[in-house]
């Protein structure tokens, strides 16, 4: 007979898995952006590029009803009665992450933006530092909830990877404004370096308040 | 019913509703603070602990009767009762959490002085030492846990969910707990002093017995759960927000260093497992829960720095600490006076010491200087103070001696009467020297001490004081006596 835990502690576990699977398809958001992108570099707008945007869209739209779930379980029982608008906040923005993700894609895939050539080297390794800035983010916001300790240390890799990644946008866009390409174009350019960039902009900002929470949860 | 029994116990039941509105505070007032219990959630525990604990465990205490059990007349004990309630109400109407301990306290010496009674300056003193030492040991006793508490959670990593559900149930389990202590232990405060005069009957329901004295603190019980629902969120909110914002964990801290500091200072099951692994034992005295919950609090508040601490709201905390007792002795001393002079009630039974050479005997025996006993040969006393302020007209007395003097010259009338002792106490020896005695009257207390310890080995103090165990059976033996003294004065 399987050992039934008491209802306190049912509820509790299912909000935690819920928590997990929140982060979770953020996570799977961020590997489908990535291999997205890489095939947009590789081949423009092709079949695989809209499914993985399907996907990402697909993840998006569960990822809010998971959070409405969490946010009414966590208030109608009351549970984290000092933590729970810390929580709620977070996992908001998080959630403005995978946003992020969709909209860039949905941009790429209607604007189609031409990156010249010899960019693209200096566009994947924007790409991947944003990603990676992301990933992190999300391991700091997942310790918050087990590890408070490791919050601090992922927080810094957070900021560090956001330093990293508006470094390489500045030099990006240098390079695409030195180019011989027409003003419009290079402004079209610089509108999705932004954007991308904005990702780790966010991500930044979202370990700000992750460490402000962090702090309110320490006994 | 009588009618002079309702009015007696009225102030009983003001005293248990003060409590309710100021004690369960102590309990619950850092969880529904914190915002892990609704005030509903925690009334309705504290509620049912409470008179479970009164109704099952209370009565068994009823011969050991509380502090309150030092009032001899009915009529005194309501005085003292109403002293105590309306102490505690006006603190608690202030908005801060009052002492009920030292409200008690406060009254029984304002009784004291009224009545001529004895009050011993050392136990007064041990007292207020306590107030000082009941919160600071509970302020260390919090900042240990809380590091304790911290580390483990560093260690196990538990998902904040899973932590906030523990401490949720550690906090609904503690407060119950708690709860069944208040009730078992202050209900013979609140209602002990009026079992002798209470007309209710035992009730027999299929083979189930509800003894007159557990109506009786049902009813008592049933005041503290009024005094919950109806007063106590307010000192709730003092507790548990204005003192210092609290985290769910650092209220579960606070409530259990305040009921460790309760337990270590009233466990005799402590002090009996102390004393059988050959430890010193940790000396009992009363310690208040108001004073230990804001002790846990503040040392909570120190530990992250002291500036969440509302030093304003301490302070007056403590100065309403102070002014608890003289308000209670002072109220006390009002209403005694009322009853005694307006109403010619009796408030204190009319005490005799006589001096007789049987005494005098027994007092050279214990080592009274001979001058001191020549002042008082013969002579018959009304007061404790009158005894004692003749007995130290020449010197000052020891407090052995004092206590010696009190007690050996003591007249009353006692008889053994075998149907009013509960003889579930005593051992089979203790039993049949009690039986063998029945009927038999006395003068003094020491008289019946040593007729039946002259019966049974088994009344007789044990020789070797440097063995604790022996320590143990000469105190369980004296409150034995106590008991007797008590129950058998007519």
């Amino acid at each position: 007979m399987k050992f039934k835990l008491p209802t306190l502690f049912n509820r509790t576990s299912r909000v935690e898995d819920n928590i997990d699977s929140f982060f979770d398809r953020v996570v799977l958001a961020g590997l489908l952006f990535r291999q997205a992108m890489k095939l947009y570099m590789e081949h423009g707008v092709c079949v695989e590029f809209e499914e993985k945007l399907a996907r990402v869209e697909a993840l998006e739209s569960e990822n809010d009803q998971l959070r409405r779930e969490i946010e009414t379980e966590i208030y109608v029982h009351t549970l984290i009665p000092d933590l729970r608008a810390d929580v709620m906040s977070l996992l908001e923005d998080v959630d403005v992450l995978l946003n992020l993700y969709e909209a860039a894609l949905f941009k790429f895939h209607i604007e189609q933006p031409q990156f010249p050539l010899p960019t693209l080297p200096d566009l994947a390794r924007l790409l991947d530092t944003v990603c990676d800035c992301v990933e992190v983010l999300i391991a700091s916001a997942r310790a918050f909830f087990r590890d408070i300790r490791a919050v601090r240390d992922n927080n810094c890799r957070v900021q560090l990877l956001e330093t990293e990644a508006d470094k390489l946008s500045t030099a990006l866009l240098r390079r695409i404004f030195a180019s011989e390409l027409d003003v419009s174009r290079k402004i079209h350019l610089r509108y999705f370096v932004e954007r991308i960039d904005m990702l780790a902009n966010t991500a930044e900002d979202i370990s700000d308040r992750l460490s402000i929470y962090a702090i309110k949860r320490r006994i | 019913m009588d009618l002079s029994f309702l009015f007696f116990v009225s102030s009983g039941l003001f005293l248990g509703w003060s409590l309710g509105a100021n004690d369960a505070a102590n309990i619950f007032g850092t969880a529904v603070g914190s915002r892990m219990l609704r005030f509903s959630t925690a009334a309705l525990l504290c509620s049912v602990f409470v008179v479970l604990g009164a109704v099952v465990d209370g009565a068994g205490a009823a011969r050991t009767l509380g502090s309150l059990g030092a009032v001899n007349e009915i009529a005194g004990a309501f005085a003292t009762a109403l002293a105590a309630a309306l102490a505690v109400f006006l603190l608690v109407r202030a908005g801060m959490t009052a002492s009920t301990t030292q409200a008690i306290v406060g009254a029984i010496v304002g009784w004291n002085c009224f009545t001529g009674a004895y009050t011993d300056a050392d136990t007064l003193l041990t007292i207020l030492a306590t107030w000082v030492f009941c919160p600071v040991l509970a302020a260390l006793l919090a900042m240990t846990l809380s590091k304790a508490v911290e580390w483990s959670l560093r260690r196990l990593r538990p998902h904040l969910l899973t932590q906030d559900a523990l401490t949720r149930l550690a906090l609904i389990l503690t407060g119950a707990f708690g709860a069944y202590t208040l009730g078992a232990n202050n209900i013979s405060n609140v209602m002990g002093v009026f079992t002798t005069v209470s007309p209710l009957q035992d009730i027999a329901v299929a083979g189930w017995r509800f003894s007159a004295t557990q109506q009786l603190f049902l009813l008592g019980a049933l005041a503290i759960a009024v005094g919950v629902y109806t007063y106590s969120s307010r000192v709730m909110q003092t507790v548990g927000n204005r003192l210092l914002q609290v985290s769910p964990v650092s209220a579960w801290v606070a409530v259990i260093s305040h009921s460790l500091v309760l337990f270590l200072f009233s466990s005799r099951s402590l002090e009996r497992q102390l004393i059988d692994w050959e430890l010193p034992p940790i000396p009992l005295v009363p310690v208040s829960s108001t004073q230990a919950i804001v002790g846990a609090m503040v040392g909570i508040g120190l530990l992250k720095g002291g500036h969440a601490v509302n030093w304003r709201l301490i302070g007056r905390i403590g100065c309403g600490w102070v002014a608890t007792p003289l308000v209670a002795a002072t109220i006390c001393v009002f209403c005694l006076f009322v009853l005694q002079e307006l109403l010619h009630l009796s408030v204190a039974r009319q005490q005799q010491f006589v001096v007789s050479p049987p005494v005098m005997q027994r007092l050279r025996a214990e080592g009274l200087d001979a001058d001191t006993l020549g002042i008082l040969d013969g002579r018959r006393y009304d007061s404790a103070q009158a005894l004692i302020a003749s007995a130290e007209r020449r010197e000052p007395l020891e407090k052995a001696e004092r206590q010696a003097l009190l007690h050996f010259s003591y007249r009353s009338d006692y008889q053994l009467d075998a149907d009013a002792v509960d003889d579930s106490w005593f051992s089979t020896g203790q039993r049949q020297a009690l039986s063998a005695l029945a009927g038999e009257r006395f003068e003094y207390r020491w008289q019946i001490r040593d007729a039946l310890a002259s019966l049974s080995e088994d009344w007789r103090p044990r020789e070797d004081r440097e063995v604790p165990a022996n320590r143990l059976f000469n105190r369980e033996l004296q409150q034995k006596f106590d008991y007797l003294y008590r129950i058998l004065e007519r």
